[in-house]
């Protein structure tokens, strides 16, 4: 008995002696906090996180890349250089020669036609991105071709704006995975999805060491990247769910970026001389929706009215500071055709006139649909206030995320507040949800666009979205987008309020870091530590 | 015929035991199985993400077997669970199996050693509070205790990592190890403080010990509360019974009186509740999992939870009932060899 007592002490005594902590991280090796809880993917045919997609972007190569310090013109990526024929709807792509995939296998045209053909033939949630050029899983093979080794050519079904196709070839879906060693592990034609879901198989700046769910990944630098070789030899992307706990580990140099820390926190670390904050555009805005099924809601005057209810400047200068900026229109700032203008402001007369218009002086109950995440019920709780200014009587629905969206997407809110993000770099993606919506039946259940779960149809801003998206000219598409968002302004169910910002904080002598704007995809390999 | 009979006889509460055994994870599955699918979460959104087309989302539904009955989905799921097979997780993409694999090691280990400081510390301040009751060493035991109860854990978490990794550098930060040593050590068990030295890694060993010191602390402090209570209210029973007076009579000494006969007594009871507070820790820890960034069961339950990830929940509620059951067979074996009557 004392014996066992002595020898509990003493193991006590070493265990609390032990505690020699590391002040800083190895030189060439990134430390990321995040919260990466979405993954569940690693397929690039598959993943549509936003995770995901900072993932994707650090692991493989597209056709067609972004410059991560000049978001707008494309760059040259697997692709050295591409041309549409007259026709329009013919596409030819240069394949760059001398690039290997991280296992070894040269890449050619032909892992590029293997990679945009398992895309669309494993008809994962991400394949409309290149379905709406009319591929499908039977024609695939006849219209996504190689032509030699270095030549890949592919046909749409019709003359698109080639901006738009470009912009597309960016997003993760059109990733060049390594066809060689998928086949090797493909299992019952599942064109090694299954393999790939947690593995990589690419020609990035880095290569997958490890992926645990919900608690790391880890990177390593591939051999020779065709860009230059990388600074850091290694990424750890940890997920670290509280904020308080990134910022402790920030502060105290276990890890180089926290990228996930309340305004709180970040407000603290600023007054931290060893720590910097960064702020980027994100390509979120948040939003309120009206429900164009409910009477009352699909009164002209009272969508008018509820826009000039909100504070939007109020709500930016207060809770939201560092986390919005305001915002009206359906493209993020920095996407082709942007719109600058903020027409609405709190306007309570104003509002008060249009209810009175609409038959409703004295206002009407409604229900608030959101999600219980805090700034969203920070901005339900402000909205509730104006709202009642006047006269209307919000009341709030809460819940997990899914449950509000089960219910959005069943057209069943009356008011839903949330946020839209673009899936990818080009402005189609938020014209096809906010603005165009070709079958309002419910048995059409066009869930995926915002028009269609709102109940809206506009024959006008439906022609006018088709037509931007087949316009050849650059600048007269994106005339045409902004024409597009001032008719949504005027006459669209949406209020839409604040496009989101992001602020990571590092350490000083981190570098290069580069979130991605308003497409969501950060940069490892530009990273260096002094 | 007569050694026939005589072997059924023998074997009848095992038979007996491994039908409850059976019963009790049926009734388990089903409840949680049916609890799963009526809580108005779609798990294929889950899955696709909320851009899905409808197709695309049709197809997923079906490949997962929810188009199916109800009734059926259960029949299908307890078959495969028969044949050793718990699904695929939703939200890591990796069977269940490898998923608990993973996550148990880390959460046995934290749970394992917060008992051990737990009943340490529980054991002798709660036989002190009963042999001095209603004085001081009672009320300061009754005050700790108190403390361990009322405070969250997610407050003393916070503040012990403000103060003791943020503050004092004493301990380490969030998760089981500094971050860049992840995958250093090859995985045996699964444990790294056991992994750590059977690779012969010290520097990786004292890493992961400035790591657990203080989640451990912090779990160990309310299994100690829970301990040291019902440390003293047994022992006050068995402090007033008459054996006691007759040893003290017989001229014992005090120490000896209380630490062997009144706690050998007392052993029994007390094992269970250790047992049963070392299995509440193994699933019960969320919050020190969340606060810790420690990747442990009661986070993954939870996450799979609210994602309506139900293979994967159900996975984990085995795991959980298994634990249970275990130790309470474990606390029976236990009981044979402390107590003579049991045997």
């Amino acid at each position: 008995m004392k014996k066992k007592a002595l020898f509990c002490a003493a193991s006590l005594v070493a265990m609390l002696s032990a505690g020699t902590v590391q002040a800083a991280t190895p030189a060439d090796i990134l430390v990321i906090a995040d919260k990466i809880d979405d993954l569940i993917s690693l397929d690039p045919a598959e993943l549509f996180e936003f995770s995901a997609y900072e993932y994707n972007n650090n692991v493989y190569d597209k056709l067609i890349a972004l410059d991560p310090n000049n978001l707008g013109p494309l760059k040259p990526g697997v692709a050295e250089s591409w041309k549409v024929a007259d026709d329009g709807v013919t596409y030819t792509f240069k394949i760059r020669k001398g690039l290997k995939f991280h296992s070894g296998n040269p890449i050619t045209a032909h892992d590029v036609v293997y990679s945009l053909r398992r895309a669309v033939k494993l008809k994962k949630t991400p394949s409309f991105i290149l379905t709406q050029f009319g591929f499908t899983p039977e024609n695939a093979d006849e219209k996504i071709k190689a032509l030699d080794d270095y030549t890949v050519q592919f046909v749409t079904n019709k003359p698109y704006a080639p901006s738009f196709v470009y912009n597309c070839l960016t997003a993760p879906i059109a990733s060049v995975v390594d066809s060689k060693l998928l086949k090797e592990h493909e299992k019952d034609g599942d064109f090694g999805n299954g393999w790939l879901k947690t593995r990589s198989a690419g020609s990035g700046a880095y290569k997958l060491r490890v992926w645990k769910p919900n608690e790391i990944y880890v990177l390593d630098r591939a051999g020779d990247y065709w860009r230059g070789k990388a600074a850091m030899k290694a990424v750890f992307v940890r997920h670290i769910e509280e904020s308080s706990s990134q910022r402790l580990l920030l502060e105290k140099g276990d890890v180089d970026i926290a990228r996930k820390l309340t305004p709180d926190d970040i407000a603290a670390v600023q007054k931290n001389p060893d720590i910097k904050v960064e702020s980027d555009l994100k390509g979120r805005v948040m939003y309120f929706a009206m429900n164009q099924k409910n009477k009352i809601l699909s009164n002209p005057k009272v969508v008018e009215a509820l826009k000039y209810l909100a504070d939007y400047e109020g709500m930016t200068k207060s809770f939201l500071r560092g986390q919005y900026i305001v915002h009206q229109a359906f493209l993020p700032l920095t996407y082709l055709g942007e719109l600058k203008d903020n027409p609405f402001s709190l306007n309570v007369d104003k509002a008060k006139a249009l209810l009175k218009e609409a038959g409703y002086p004295d206002g009407f109950p409604v229900k608030i649909y959101v999600r219980n995440a805090q700034d969203r019920l920070e901005i339900a709780q402000s909205l509730q206030n104006t709202f009642a200014r006047a006269g209307i009587k919000a009341e709030l629905v809460v819940g997990t995320g899914k449950q509000i969206l089960t219910q959005y997407r069943a057209r069943k809110h009356e008011i839903y507040l949330g946020a839209w993000g673009p899936d990818y770099p080009d402005p189609h993606t938020n014209a096809d949800s906010f603005a165009h919506n070709p079958d309002n039946r419910d048995e059409a259940k066009l869930t995926g666009k915002l028009a269609w779960r709102n109940s809206w149809y506009d024959p006008e801003v439906n022609k006018l979205t088709e037509a931007a998206v087949v316009e050849k000219d650059a600048a007269k598409r994106a005339e045409m987008y902004r024409e597009l968002q001032r008719k949504l302004q005027q006459r669209g169910p949406f209020a839409i309020m604040f496009q989101e910002i992001i602020q990571s904080a590092m350490r000083k002598n981190v570098s290069g870091f580069v979130t991605g704007g308003a497409i969501s995809q950060a940069y490892y390999w530009t990273v260096t530590k002094k | 015929m007569d050694l026939l009979f005589a072997i059924v006889r023998r074997m009848r509460p095992f038979v007996r035991l491994l039908l409850s055994l059976l019963v009790t994870f049926l009734g388990l599955l089903a409840i949680t199985f049916f609890i799963g699918r009526v809580i108005p979460v779609d798990p294929v959104l889950a899955v696709v993400g909320e851009r899905a087309p409808p197709e695309v989302y049709e197809a997923t539904r079906k490949a997962m077997g929810l188009d199916k009955p109800l009734i059926v989905q259960f029949g299908i799921y307890i078959w495969q669970v028969m044949h050793g097979d718990l699904g695929m997780s939703l939200l890591t993409s990796r069977p269940v199996l490898e998923d608990i694999r993973r996550v148990v090691p880390a959460t046995f280990e934290l749970a394992t050693v917060a008992t051990i400081i737990g009943v340490l510390i529980g054991v002798p301040s709660g036989v002190m509070a009963a042999v001095h009751a209603g004085r001081w060493p009672d009320h300061l035991v009754r005050i700790i205790g108190l403390i361990g109860y009322s405070v969250p854990v997610f407050w003393l978490g916070l503040m012990g990592l403000l103060l003791f990794y943020g503050k004092l550098g004493w301990v380490g930060g969030p998760g089981r190890l500094d971050i860049f040593y992840e995958g250093m050590v090859p995985q045996v068990t699964g444990m790294i403080l056991i992994d750590s030295l059977i690779a012969g890694d010290m520097s990786i060993f004292r890493n992961a010990v400035s790591h657990i010191i203080l989640p451990s602390l912090m779990l160990g402090y309310y299994s100690l509360a829970y301990i040291s209570r019902m440390t003293r209210s047994f022992m006050l029973e068995q402090l007033g019974q008459e054996y006691i007076t007759t040893a003290r009579v017989k001229g014992m000494s005090e120490a000896r009186v209380i630490w062997v006969h009144a706690l050998g007594n007392v052993m029994v009871p007390l094992i269970t509740v250790i047992a049963l507070s070392y299995a509440s820790l193994l699933e019960g820890s969320v919050l020190t999992e969340t606060v810790f960034a420690w990747p442990g069961l009661g986070f993954y339950i939870t996450t799979a939870l609210v994602s309506a990830d139900m293979s994967a929940v159900l996975g984990g509620t085995i795991v959980v009932g298994m634990v249970f059951v275990g130790l309470n067979l474990f606390s029976d074996f236990l009981y044979r060899i402390v107590d003579p009557r049991a045997r």
